[in-house]
C-alpha cells in the first residue's frame, strides 16, 4: 500500500517497518487469545515503553523521544493492523489521552511523578471523563471536587473508561464549581489507593473486547490539591485540547483498520470460488472493492489533511472533527462490506472480519460521537 | 576490531511471488522488499561482537539505488557506516564474491559476516568464495541450537567467540549430524545460520542516527572487478502444483502401490 503522502519521510516509513515487525512477532500471534480472553498482558506496557512506543512525542526529560506526533500517527494506524482493537485502544489510551493532558498542562513534579513513568509503561493511565448521565454532554458532568484545606473530597462516578480496571492514575474531570456550567470543570490527578476510590465491574463489550473498560466511583476522595492539573475552572477547555489528538488517533487507527480489512478482502475473493471461478472475476465483486478503496482513500485525505494542519501548529477543530467522523464511519461501512465479501465465513468467529466489524463499530461512538462532530463542523461554521 | 557485514536486498517472503510467462525472471510489479534475514542476523552479530570487543561494523550492499533502503536498515539496527556498490543488471555468485573481495581488501575488516545463502536465489556460494579469493579461513553455518547443554550455558558462551589475543575465532557450526566447533584464524570469513541469534529491531533513535550515517558508493569499474556473469540463466517456472494425494485402504495396496506404481522400493 502506498503510504507518503508528502506527509510521511522516509524515516517514518522505517520506524513503521519497525512497528509492524514488533506487531507481527509480538501482537498478532497472541491477539485472538487475548480477546477471548477480554484482556492482555500488562507488561505491554512495559514492553511498549522499552521500544520507545510510549513517549514518540514526550520530551526526553521525561523519557520521550521528542520525535513527534507523525511518528505517532504511524504506530496509531499500524496498530490498527494488530489483530485487536481492543489491545490497540488499551495501549494507545496510554499514549494519546491518559498522558496527553499532563504533558499539555502539568507542572514539572506532576510530569516526573505521572508522564515519566507512564512513559516507561511502568504505570497505567486512564482518562475519565464520561460518567452515567453526561456523556457527550461534557458541561452536564456532576463529578464535584471541593476544596478542603490541601485537598479536593471528590464525590461521583464515572463509566466507560478505557483501562479503568488496572489503571494507577485517572486524569480525572470534576465540577469544581457546580453551578458555573462549563466553566465550572477542572481536571484532577487521581491515584490508585487514594482512599474513597474503588473500581466496579470490568464492563462487557461488543467489542474492543481485550481492553479493560471500567466503572469508577468516588466517595469522599480525597486528592491532594496538589494534583489538581493547571488551573480551576480550565478543565473543559483542557478537555477539548487534549480531545483534537484522541480525534486523530481514532481517525488513524480507523485507517490501519481498513486498509487489514481490505487486505484480507482481496486475498478471500481472489481465492474463494464461486460459480465455476474466484469471486474477484465477478465485475459486482470488482466494483465494490473499487468502490471500497475510494471510500478509503477519501477518508485517509481528510485524515492526513487534519493531521497536517494538527501537526503544523494550528487549531484545526473543524477538520479534525471531519476527519474522526467520517474515517470512523468509512472504517463501520468497510467492515460491513467486507464482511458481505467473505459470505457465511464472514459471520464465522475463524476470520477475523468479524472482530473487525464489531471493533469499528466503537469509532462513531467513542471520543465524542458523529452527531457531536457534527454539533462542532456546525458550530465552526457559525451556525 | 572491524567486521565487514553484507545486507542484501530481496524479496520479501511475504509478498506472492511469480515468475513471468517467459521465464525470463519473476514479476517485479507489487514485490515488498526486505534485508536477506540471515544477513539481518549477521548484522545482528557484527553488533553483539563490536558491542564486545569495540570497534565498528561496516555493511555493504551490491545492486541499485534501492538497496540503500537496506543499508539505512541495517544502519538503523547500529551499524557504523556502509558500502554501496552501484550496480544494475544481473550477477553471478562469482561477480558478487570478486567484488566484496575487493571491499574487503579494501576495508580490511577482521572478520566478513554473511548470510549462508540468500532467501531469494538460495544459492549458498558467496561466502565460500570469499574465503577462496581473499585466501582466509572460513567457517559456514554459524548456528547456536543447542550447542551448549543447559539453557544457562546457551545464553552465557555465544556461537561466534573472538579469543582474548583476538587472532582467532571459535564458531559453533550447524552441520547434518549435529553440531561442529571450529577455531580460525582471523581474518576469516563466517556465514550465518538461522538459528545463530534473533535480530534487533531498528529502533527509533537508531533510525534518526542512521540519517547521518555514510554511505560510500563504489563501483565495480572503481573496484577493478569484471562482473560479466559466467553462469547464464535459461529459464524460471514455478515448481509444478502438488498433486493431490490418495487414501489406500490398507498397507498390502500402500507396499503395492509403492512398489509398482511409485518403484519406491
Ligand atoms: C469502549 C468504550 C471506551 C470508552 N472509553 C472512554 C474513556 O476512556 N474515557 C471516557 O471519558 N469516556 C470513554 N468512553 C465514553 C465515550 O466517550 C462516550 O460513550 C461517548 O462520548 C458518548 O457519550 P454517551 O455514551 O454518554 O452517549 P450520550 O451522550 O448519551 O449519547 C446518546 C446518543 O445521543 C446523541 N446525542 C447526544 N447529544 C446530542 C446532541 N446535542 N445532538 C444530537 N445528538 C446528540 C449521541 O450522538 C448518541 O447518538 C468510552 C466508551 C466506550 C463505549
Ligand atoms: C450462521 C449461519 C447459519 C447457516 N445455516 C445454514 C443451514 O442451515 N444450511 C445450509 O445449507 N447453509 C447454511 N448457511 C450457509 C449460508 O446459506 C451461506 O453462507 C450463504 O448462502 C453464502 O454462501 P457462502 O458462505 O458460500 O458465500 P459465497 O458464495 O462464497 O459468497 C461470498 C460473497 O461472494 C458473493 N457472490 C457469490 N456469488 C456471486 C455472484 N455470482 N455474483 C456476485 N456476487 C457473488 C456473495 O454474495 C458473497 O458476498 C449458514 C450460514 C451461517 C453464517
Amino acid at each position: 500500500m502506498l503510504h507518503g503522502y508528502g506527509l510521511y519521510q522516509e524515516e517514518h516509513e522505517a520506524f513503521r517497518r519497525t512497528v509492524r515487525a514488533v506487531i507481527e512477532k509480538e501482537l498478532l500471534p497472541f491477539a485472538r487469545e487475548w480477546e477471548a480472553r477480554e484482556e492482555f498482558p500488562r507488561e505491554l506496557y512495559p514492553r511498549f515503553g522499552e521500544l520507545g512506543f510510549l513517549g514518540l512525542k514526550y520530551p526526553e526529560v521525561y523519557g520521550g523521544s521528542a520525535a513527534g506526533e507523525l511518528y505517532e500517527a504511524v504506530l496509531l494506524e499500524e496498530l490498527g493492523r494488530c489483530g485487536s482493537g481492543g489491545v490497540s485502544a488499551g495501549l494507545a489510551a496510554q499514549f494519546t489521552i491518559a498522558t496527553g493532558p499532563i504533558h499539555l498542562f502539568g507542572t514539572d513534579a506532576q510530569k516526573r511523578r505521572f508522564l515519566a513513568p507512564a512513559i516507561r509503561g511502568e504505570k497505567i493511565g486512564a482518562l475519565g471523563i464520561t460518567e452515567p448521565d453526561a456523556g457527550s454532554d461534557v458541561a452536564g458532568l456532576r463529578t464535584t471536587a471541593v476544596r478542603d484545606g490541601e485537598h479536593y473530597v471528590v464525590n461521583g462516578s464515572k463509566i466507560y473508561i478505557t483501562n479503568g480496571v488496572r489503571a494507577d492514575f485517572v486524569v480525572l474531570a470534576v465540577k469544581t464549581d457546580p453551578a458555573a456550567g462549563h466553566r465550572g470543570l477542572s481536571m484532577l490527578l487521581l491515584e490508585k489507593g487514594t482512599p474513597g476510590f474503588s473500581v466496579g465491574r470490568k464492563l462487557q463489550k461488543l467489542g474492543w473486547r481485550a481492553s479493560d473498560t471500567a466503572e469508577l466511583f468516588f466517595e469522599d476522595c480525597r486528592v491532594p490539591a496538589e494534583n489538581l492539573l493547571g488551573q480551576e475552572g480550565q478543565g473543559f477547555y483542557q478537555i477539548m485540547g487534549n480531545f483534537q489528538w484522541e480525534r486523530l488517533s481514532l481517525a488513524l487507527g480507523a485507517l490501519g483498520a481498513i486498509e487489514d480489512m481490505l487486505e484480507q478482502s482481496m486475498a478471500y475473493v481472489k481465492q474463494r470460488r464461486a460459480f465455476g471461478q474466484s469471486l474477484s472475476g465477478f465485475q459486482v465483486v470488482r466494483h465494490k472493492l473499487a468502490e471500497l478503496f475510494t471510500e478509503f482513500e477519501c477518508a485517509r485525505q481528510l485524515t492526513y489533511h487534519a493531521l497536517r494542519l494538527h501537526v503544523g501548529g494550528q487549531y484545526a477543530v473543524a477538520q479534525t472533527s471531519m476527519a474522526k467522523k467520517v474515517a470512523t464511519e468509512t472504517c463501520c461501512r468497510v467492515a460491513d462490506a467486507c464482511l458481505q465479501l467473505h459470505g457465511g465465513a464472514g459471520y464465522m468467529m475463524e476470520y477475523d472480519i468479524q472482530r473487525h466489524w464489531r471493533d469499528a463499530r466503537l469509532g462513531p461512538i467513542g471520543g465524542g460521537t458523529s452527531e457531536v462532530m457534527n454539533e462542532i463542523i456546525a458550530k465552526q461554521l457559525g451556525l | 576490531m572491524k567486521i565487514l557485514v553484507t545486507a542484501k536486498r530481496v524479496e520479501d517472503p511475504e509478498s506472492k511471488i511469480k515468475v513471468k510467462p517467459d521465464g525470463s525472471g519473476i514479476v517485479q510489479e507489487g514485490l515488498k522488499y526486505k534485508i536477506n534475514p540471515f544477513d539481518e542476523i549477521g548484522v545482528e552479530e557484527g553488533l553483539r561482537l563490536a558491542a564486545k570487543h569495540g570497534g565498528e561494523v561496516v555493511v555493504v550492499s551490491i545492486g541499485g539505488k534501492e538497496v540503500q533502503e537496506q543499508l539505512r536498515h541495517a544502519l538503523a539496527m547500529g551499524a557504523h557506516r556502509a558500502v554501496w556498490v552501484n550496480h544494475t543488471g544481473t550477477l553471478d555468485q562469482l561477480a558478487l564474491a570478486g567484488l566484496l573481495q575487493k571491499v574487503a581488501e579494501k576495508e580490511k575488516p577482521d572478520m566478513v559476516i554473511l548470510g549462508k545463502q540468500s532467501i531469494d536465489d538460495d544459492q549458498n556460494q558467496v561466502g565460500q568464495y570469499l574465503a577462496e579469493f581473499l585466501g582466509w579461513s572460513q567457517a559456514t553455518f554459524a548456528s547456536k541450537v543447542e550447542s551448549l547443554e543447559s539453557e544457562q550455558e546457551k545464553n552465557k558462551v555465544p556461537a561466534l567467540q573472538v579469543g582474548a589475543d583476538g587472532k582467532t575465532v571459535r564458531v559453533v557450526r550447524e552441520v547434518d549430524n549435529g553440531l561442529a566447533t571450529l577455531e580460525c584464524a582471523l581474518p576469516a570469513v563466517v556465514t550465518t545460520d538461522l538459528r545463530l541469534n534473533l535480530p534487533r529491531y531498528a529502533s527509533l533513535p537508531g533510525i534518526m542516527k542512521a540519517k547521518s550515517k555514510p554511505i560510500e558508493e563504489l563501483t565495480p569499474e572503481k573496484l577493478g572487478v569484471d562482473v560479466t556473469p559466467k553462469i547464464q540463466v535459461l529459464k524460471m517456472s514455478s515448481p509444478p502444483p502438488r498433486k493431490a494425494g490418495i487414501k489406500v485402504p490398507d498397507v498390502a495396496t500402500l507396499v503395492d502401490k509403492l512398489r509398482n506404481e511409485a518403484k519406491a522400493v
